[in-house]
Order: C-alpha cells, then sequence, then structure tokens
C-alpha cells in the first residue's frame, strides 16, 4: 500500500528569528511548539507524539512537563545532526500511519547565536562526532565550515567550480530575504561585489558563503491527511520523504568522492519513489545549506543537474525567484536564519498554503521538495504537495 | 598559548598513537589485506575482526584542502591563515593534518607530501608537509 500523501503537515509555528535572545532554547522550542498547534487548531491534549531534536540537545520530558502533554506514546529522536528534522518527519508519518499516534509534534532549532554557537565550539557534540575529535581536531580541521570548505574545493578543482557562482547563490537567497520581513537579512542587500570582497574565513569559503549564526525555533504538527483536512489545515500533503544514511559516517574526509552527496542520490530516489513524482515536477526547492557550495552540490544529487553543472546552473540565474527552479524563496539558512532547517519546511507550508508575501510566491506552487543535509553527509528529503 | 583538543586514546585508537611516539606511521591492516582508516573494530568488507598495525609509507598526495583564516580554536589564534589537508595515502587511506607555516602559500591538490612527526606534550602527531 501506498505511503503517500496519507499525512500532512497540519500545524506550522515559529519564534522569531533573532541575533541575541534572553529565552533558553527549550523555551523557543515550547514557543514555537504553541504556535504550531494553535495554526492547526489542536491543543496540547490532542498531542500523542513529540520527536525531540537531538541536535538542540532536547528530550520528551521537556515537552511533556511544560506543555502538560498527558497521552504520548511515541517519542523517539533522531542522531542525524542537521538532517534530523526531516528524519524526524518521515518517524511521524511511519507512526501516524500505522496507528501508533495520531498528532505528532516536531519541533527544532536553537540559539546558534547566543547558545550552541558551532563557529566558538558550543555546539552540542553527538557521539558521531567521536572519530572527528581524536583524528581531526588535533590537526586544527575543527568544524563544519573546514569540512565543507575541504567538499568545495574539491567540487572547484574537479569541475571549475568557482567563488563567483557560490556567490551567484548567497546573492539569490539574499534578494529573496528582502521580500521576508522575518529574514535576519531583511533590509540588508548584497551584490556579487559584497560577496566577492567579504572576507575569507577558510578558503573557498567567504564570510558571505556561511550560513547566519542565528536564534530561533520552528515546530511542525503532524496528523493524518485527512485529519489535516477536517481541520481546514490539509493544503501541505506529504507525499514522498525519504532518508539514507552515508556508508562513511563519521567524517567528510572519508568520502570516496567527497564533491558527491551520496546519501542525497539516495535519500530523493526514496522521496520520489514513494511520490510518484520526479525532480522536474518541483515549483521550488528548499535546501537546507550550511554554505553556498550545499546548494550546488545539493541540486546536483538530487538530481536538478549532473555533478559538476550546478555552478554554471546556479550561475545562469536559473535559482532566482524569477528564474525556472526558484531556490529558498525565503532567503535560507544564508539570509533567513539557520533554524536547523525547519524554516525551509515552514516556508514550503506557506507557499503550498498561499500564506507569503506576494512578492516571493512562487506562482501555482503545488509540489515543492526540502532537502536536509547533516553530520557528515546524511541526507533527507521531503516532497510536499497541495493538498485541500 | 592554548594546546591543540587531544581527546585521549581508546583502547582500539592507542595503537596508532604508540607507533608515533616511536617516529611510526601505522594503519590498521586488515587479514584480508584491506587498510582502514579511522580505526574500527571490523573489516566492512570481509567483516573479520583480525587485524594488525601495519607500519606504511608516509608518502602520499592532497587530496583536498582548506586555509583557514578565521580560527575555530584558541590553540590557531596565532596561526592563521593555516592550511588544513586531507592526504591520500600511497596505500589508499586518507588523513587529515595541517601543514607547517611554509605551505600555507602553496598547498594545491595533486601536490606529494611526506608524514613527518610532531611532539605535543603527551602525544606524538603524525603530520605532513609539501615534498619540496
Amino acid at each position: 500500500m501506498s505511503r503517500a500523501r496519507k499525512c500532512a503537515i497540519a500545524g506550522i509555528g515559529n519564534t522569531a528569528y533573532t541575533r541575541g535572545t534572553d529565552k533558553s532554547t527549550l523555551e523557543l522550542h515550547l514557543e514555537a511548539s504553541l504556535a504550531a498547534l494553535a495554526d492547526a487548531g489542536l491543543t496540547p491534549a490532542d498531542v500523542d507524539g513529540v520527536l525531540p531534536s537531538a541536535p538542540a540537545g532536547r528530550s520528551a520530558d521537556e515537552f511533556i512537563l511544560n506543555l502538560g502533554l498527558k497521552n504520548v506514546s511515541f517519542a523517539p529522536s533522531a542522531h542525524m545532526g542537521g538532517a534530523s528534522l526531516l528524519s524526524s518527519m518521515q518517524s511521524a508519518c511511519l507512526a501516524v500511519e500505522t496507528g501508533v499516534a495520531s498528532c505528532v509534534l516536531v519541533p527544532a532549532g536553537r540559539r546558534g547565536y547566543s547558545g550552541e554557537r558551532i563557529s566558538t565550539g558550543h555546539g552540542v557534540v553527538e557521539n558521531v562526532q567521536a572519530t572527528v575529535r581524536e583524528f581531526e581536531q588535533p590537526y586544527g580541521n575543527m568544524g563544519a565550515a573546514q569540512w565543507f570548505a575541504q567538499a568545495a574545493m574539491r567540487h572547484m578543482h574537479q569541475y571549475g567550480t568557482t567563488s563567483e557562482q557560490f556567490g551567484h547563490i548567497a546573492v539569490s537567497c539574499r534578494a529573496n530575504a528582502n521580500l521576508n520581513p522575518q529574514a535576519l537579512m531583511h533590509g540588508k542587500p548584497m551584490t556579487l561585489a559584497d560577496h566577492q570582497a567579504s572576507r575569507m574565513i577558510t578558503s573557498p569559503f567567504r564570510l558571505l558563503d556561511c550560513s547566519l549564526e542565528s536564534d530561533g525555533a520552528g515546530a511542525l504538527v503532524i496528523t493524518s491527511a485527512e485529519r489535516a483536512r477536517s481541520l481546514g489545515k490539509g493544503q501541505a500533503l506529504i507525499a514522498g520523504i525519504g532518508e539514507s544514511h552515508a556508508n562513511v559516517p563519521t567524517s567528510v574526509t572519508q568520502k570516496p568522492d567527497v564533491t558527491i552527496v551520496e546519501s542525497l542520490q539516495v535519500a530523493a530516489a526514496r522521496a520520489f519513489a514513494m511520490s510518484g513524482t520526479t525532480v522536474a515536477d518541483a515549483d521550488t526547492v528548499l535546501i537546507h545549506e550550511g554554505f553556498t557550495w550545499y546548494v550546488i552540490a545539493a541540486l546536483e544529487a538530487i538530481g536538478v543537474v549532473k555533478p559538476g553543472e550546478g555552478g554554471p546552473f546556479v550561475a545562469d540565474g536559473n535559482i532566482r525567484l524569477d528564474g525556472p527552479l526558484p531556490v529558498n524563496p525565503h532567503g535560507g539558512a544564508l539570509s533567513e536564519g539557520h533554524v536547523s532547517g525547519i524554516n525551509h519546511v515552514i516556508e514550503g507550508v506557506r507557499q503550498l498554503r498561499r500564506t507569503v508575501e506576494p512578492a516571493r510566491q512562487v506562482r501555482d506552487c503545488a509540489n515543492v521538495v526540502a532537502v536536509n543535509e547533516g553530520n557528515f553527509f546524511e541526507g533527507t528529503v521531503l516532497v510536499l504537495e497541495k493538498g485541500e | 598559548m592554548t594546546e591543540r583538543p587531544m581527546p585521549p586514546p581508546n583502547p582500539l585508537t592507542t595503537g596508532f598513537w604508540d607507533a608515533a611516539r616511536r617516529r611510526e606511521l601505522v594503519i590498521q591492516q586488515c587479514e584480508c589485506g584491506r587498510y582502514r582508516h579511522y580505526p574500527q573494530l571490523r573489516c566492512p568488507e570481509c567483516l573479520s575482526a583480525t587485524w594488525t598495525w601495519a607500519r606504511v609509507s608516509g608518502r602520499g598526495t592532497i587530496y583536498t584542502y582548506t586555509v583557514t583564516h578565521r580560527p575555530f580554536h584558541p590553540a590557531w589564534a596565532d596561526k592563521a591563515p593555516y592550511a588544513v589537508a586531507t592526504v591520500e595515502l600511497e596505500e589508499g587511506v586518507r588523513m587529515v593534518t595541517d601543514l607547517p607555516p611554509e605551505d600555507t602559500a602553496d598547498v594545491r591538490i595533486g601536490l606529494p607530501v611526506e608524514v613527518f612527526f610532531d611532539d605535543q606534550g603527551p602525544i606524538t602527531l603524525p603530520r605532513f608537509r609539501l615534498v619540496r
């Protein structure tokens, strides 16, 4: 029996995205969760599943105690770093489809500026990083910027990809953010020259190749498609979802070909097999991008272009809001905020509901593909379709 | 000057660091002949748990690299910019190294490198430098 379109995102909610907050990460998650439940027309009494975000250091007991959840039957956490959100969504769907749970809360996000700030070594550390801690960090290969920079450097070497092509991604995301009042970089235009003049962080990544360190959280409420429709929130059907764990999961440097996010190729194939659609059906692609290069890697991995063709593709304007395949119409982690990828999924729902600012509404948006990457090239892919 | 972050070795990895103290670069070699790095309990190909520490050439090439201008740890605060490279050994496995300062400007993908040993307190790091 097909699993496609059995579940929907019935509720979405988010806090403000800021650089600086007095709230704890848990407070942000609780605020977003209540907003998502209110959006769905539900209350904590309806929730029987809660999937805490491991990358945010959260656990089910906190939600049970603070939201008064009295009937929780399902509460696993995914451990896929930045790919955890869509992995949790897959778990939520499986629980709803099998009757283990009927209303699943999925919160995510962190204090990436004020608390769990990765560039200062304060990110939440999971066991998967033990190998890197012993064999790479003693050599100064400390964090995600350097891991992804080395992948990007090899991509440039193999395919002739350029820093200017990375710049087109940053500029496109910034232009979209300037149409989005909740984006952190709203009101701060950026040109290609600005990108090229920004200071080098770790080559080839300049400052404007890096996603924002920001504070904020979001939450999703997953129910059956039928229940979502009865709530008047059936617009975001989960048509397909796929997860794939990397074959060499504990370091980017050990990938047979570091320019290819193999797990994302497989996750996309799984998601499209479930949805019965292809990447060509996507009206917009939402890529949770730690760095500009990752947009190129993701477009290549999910089959929008062949390996090596991503650079020219983005430079030709294809991913702009007025191009044939808009990417990150909200501005993405590069310019809206880094909220562990949940802001990308929320944007997908809003695009399908037609509730974004008209200037950045993707025309006739009926199919949204969302992409997560986490840890050392773990991949998860989601296909949303417009429902009633 | 802050010291490099150095977690203690575990029973599976201690042989690697013990060898480095003796100025030897060793890699796990399965009884089926395959090298593997980083250390694991079993060979993912033949599933054997029988292996030895095999001394390797210490020669390889730069597979990829990044020159880090913004240090992400205090130990490198006064060393930036510095080059971090992923080295592919002749034996086929990859290792990460920081290159010596004189190589920062010259590092390129494909260049040959050789191992050297750098004592950092109780630990000796096998590192690599460009062959000149």
